[in-house]
């Protein structure tokens, strides 16, 4: 196991709690035996752009599930938009637009009819009819999605519904978007199209709480990441600062066995043309003097920077449901 | 919120079906009846059955008693078990539920819509199988019918059941009140008369005998057309309240499984196991609370003068029931881990 509640990884400053637009304290769910959320604390800044990553199994949908009133916790604080959740959870949901995992709609009916149905059944605002159609026909052109004809949504594909998913989300013009595996289904331009739409939305004040799987996904779009593992979370931090400097430096030279001579014990790996090599003082400046000086010719010379995805496999298990499963038989006697 | 679910169910090609089998099958019999002239003898085959030759305009009570065994509850039962638990399956619950839209209000819409749906059918089955009894047997005089239920005018309960034409009187006169009530409820079932099912096989010739007689022997005055139509309507009314009952089950145990077929079929088979034990003697102490057992007293208004008793007792059980099941949908559905 990966530790205590106190292993969360923080480097960055604690964040001002009166701008958090989610927080959580030892939130705990357990469906019987099972823990599936375990002592989370959870802080969202107010427009940010959070990534909440996890492998699949680790309990990021009952996390989501939590925060939307859906799922009620065992143990815990939830406070989302100033005000606690559930108790008063039906204040906060008006302001927030969310989709939790995947899309569904009535497949009987056109993604339009879907919306104005989902639209009418919403808060007592906005009764007036002719808004209501704008507001549907609004929220279909964001997502792409304002040439639609009157087939039924059974006839979209997955990257349709998953578009009417969002397009339903934005319906409250919400000021937190809460989205739970956004892009899945989509190909690569839609990808693009939502990412883009989120950055727009997040431009104009709203923060974007996006879970997923996918690592591509939340480095391209996240400035702040939550990494879950088997319902702990084992680390949160603004991107950058998780991307760190490792304080190493990669060398890159066509004569490697002079640049091996020259730094010593000072080499900490070596691939072909390529050398991981302690930071001394000085940093890169005056280490590419250094290896100049005595006449070894350099390709280049970089900071050696985290990359996401090793921060996330050196803090989390093997991973999901299966091996988890596989792990436990193992260590039974 | 109530609105959005009635424009669901209308909107849905499935209510529109459930209603259209629920109006063929009177249609149907009609259609065979009309074409042959052969009508079932008195007490046997569905209630007025035998009279409608003689009145079109009888023939919604008719068609009622056609629907109301099976037809109409499963049409109930499907709609009311789908409520919740398809939202819930189809994944759109949540969708709702972070709209938002209070848990409490979704029920209340959701059990608003099975109203509606359940008031539709009744309606749609009497509307068109008076078109079609009117069209098929004429308006004619719609007295014999009426006359031809045993009478049921008497002071105690005992002497109410026993004059029953298939009530067995004679014979378990000592069992005592429940009994003498699942008697009236026989010959409630089989009006016209009561050929025997389980409980009545001992008395069944005699009881048959009795009926023909009674038919035989009726003469009476016409009713009119006011005072038929507003014994139809309480007719109709009795039996949405009936279906209420069955309604409050499946919509209950929708809440509970995020199956529909699940909670379709166990109202179904909350159902039948009702009517088994309503129709046996050793089961008695319990007959009075099970939802089936006033389901057919819709007859009685029908009888001349209206016979009130088992009406009263069908209302207090089915809103008994209606109450009960709904605060506990409600209590399991507001406190529940929504997960689909």
């Amino acid at each position: 196991m990966s530790g205590d509640n106190g292993t969360t990884q923080r480097i960055g400053a604690r964040r001002d709690p009166e701008r958090l637009v989610i927080s959580t304290r030892g939130l705990t769910k357990r469906y019987g035996a099972h823990t599936a959320v375990d002592g989370v604390d959870l802080h969202v800044a107010e427009g940010a752009r959070y990534g909440f990553l996890g492998p699949n199994g680790s309990g990021k949908t009952t996390m989501v599930r939590m925060l939307l009133g859906l799922v009620y916790a065992t143990r815990g604080e939830i406070t989302v938009l100033g005000r606690p959740v559930p108790s008063r959870v039906a204040e906060v949901l008006p302001e927030i637009g969310a989709m939790v995992e995947g899309p569904a709609a009535y497949p009987h009916l056109s993604g339009r009819t879907n919306l104005a149905l989902l639209d009418a059944a919403g808060p007592r605002r906005d009764r007036d009819g002719r808004r209501r159609r704008d507001r549907v026909e609004e929220v279909l052109e964001r997502v792409g999605l304002g040439a639609i004809d009157r087939r039924p949504v059974r006839a979209y594909s997955l990257g349709m519904r998953q578009r009417l998913g969002l397009a339903g989300a934005l319906l409250n013009r919400p000021r937190l978007l809460v989205l739970d595996e956004p892009t899945n289904g989509l190909d690569p331009h839609g990808i693009r199209e939502v990412r883009d739409l989120l950055l727009e939305l997040n431009a104009a004040g709203t923060t974007v709480f996006l879970s997923s799987h996918l690592l591509a996904e939340i480095e391209a779009l996240c400035t702040t990441v939550g990494v879950v593992d088997r319902g702990r979370l084992v680390l949160e931090d603004d991107l950058d600062a998780v991307r760190g400097p490792t304080g190493r430096l990669v060398v890159r030279t066509p004569d490697p066995d002079a640049a091996a001579r020259v730094l010593g014990g000072a080499v900490a790996e070596r691939h072909d043309h390529t050398l991981v090599v302690e930071a001394a003082p000085g940093g890169p400046p005056a280490l590419a003097r250094h290896l100049v000086e005595h006449g070894v010719p350099l390709d280049g010379l970089v900071e050696q920077r985290r990359s996401l995805e090793d921060v996330v496999v050196s803090l989390t298990g093997p991973g999901s449901d299966t091996s988890r499963a596989a792990r436990r038989n193992g260590a039974r006697p | 919120m109530i609105g959005v679910e009635l424009v669901k169910l209308v909107r849905r090609p499935r209510t529109w079906v459930a209603v259209g089998l629920l109006c063929l099958l009177p249609t149907v019999v009609a259609v065979f009846l009309a074409t042959t002239r052969i009508s079932p003898p008195p007490g046997q085959g569905a209630a007025f059955l035998s009279a409608v030759l003689q009145s079109g305009s009888l023939y919604p009570a008719a068609a009622l008693a056609l629907v109301l065994p099976l037809f109409l509850p499963i049409a109930v039962a499907v709609v009311a078990g789908d409520a919740v638990a398809g939202e819930s399956s189809q994944g759109t619950l949540r969708y709702l539920l972070v709209r938002p839209v209070r848990r409490t209000s979704l029920l209340v819409a959701k059990l608003v819509a099975v109203v509606v749906f359940v008031v539709g059918s009744v309606v749609a089955v009497a509307g068109s199988s008076y078109v079609v009894g009117v069209s098929l047997f004429g308006a004619g005089d719609p007295v014999a019918v009426v006359r031809a239920l045993p009478e049921v005018t008497g002071s105690s309960d005992d002497a109410v059941a026993g004059t029953g034409p298939a009530a067995p009187a004679g014979g378990r006169g000592q069992v005592g009140s429940s009994d003498a009530a699942s008697g009236g409820q026989a010959g409630a079932t089989r009006p016209g008369a009561g050929t025997g099912d389980g409980t009545v096989v001992a008395d069944d010739q005699a009881a048959r005998e009795r009926a023909q007689a009674s038919v035989s022997s009726l003469s009476g005055e016409a009713l009119s057309p006011a005072d038929l139509a507003a014994r139809l309507l309480g007719a109709m009314g009795y039996v949405t309240v009936s279906m209420l009952g069955v309604a409050a089950i499946a919509l209950f145990l929708s809440t509970v499984t995020a199956s529909s077929l699940g909670a379709t079929l166990g109202a179904l088979a909350a159902l039948v196991t009702s009517q088994v034990l309503v129709s046996l003697d050793a089961a008695a102490a319990v007959t009075p609370y099970l939802p089936t057992r006033y389901w057919l007293a819709w007859v009685d208004f029908f009888r001349d003068p209206i016979f009130l008793r088992d009406i009263t007792a069908g209302l207090w059980l089915q809103a008994g029931y209606v109450v009960v099941l709904m605060l506990a949908a409600w209590a399991n559905f507001a406190t529940k881990d929504v997960t689909s």
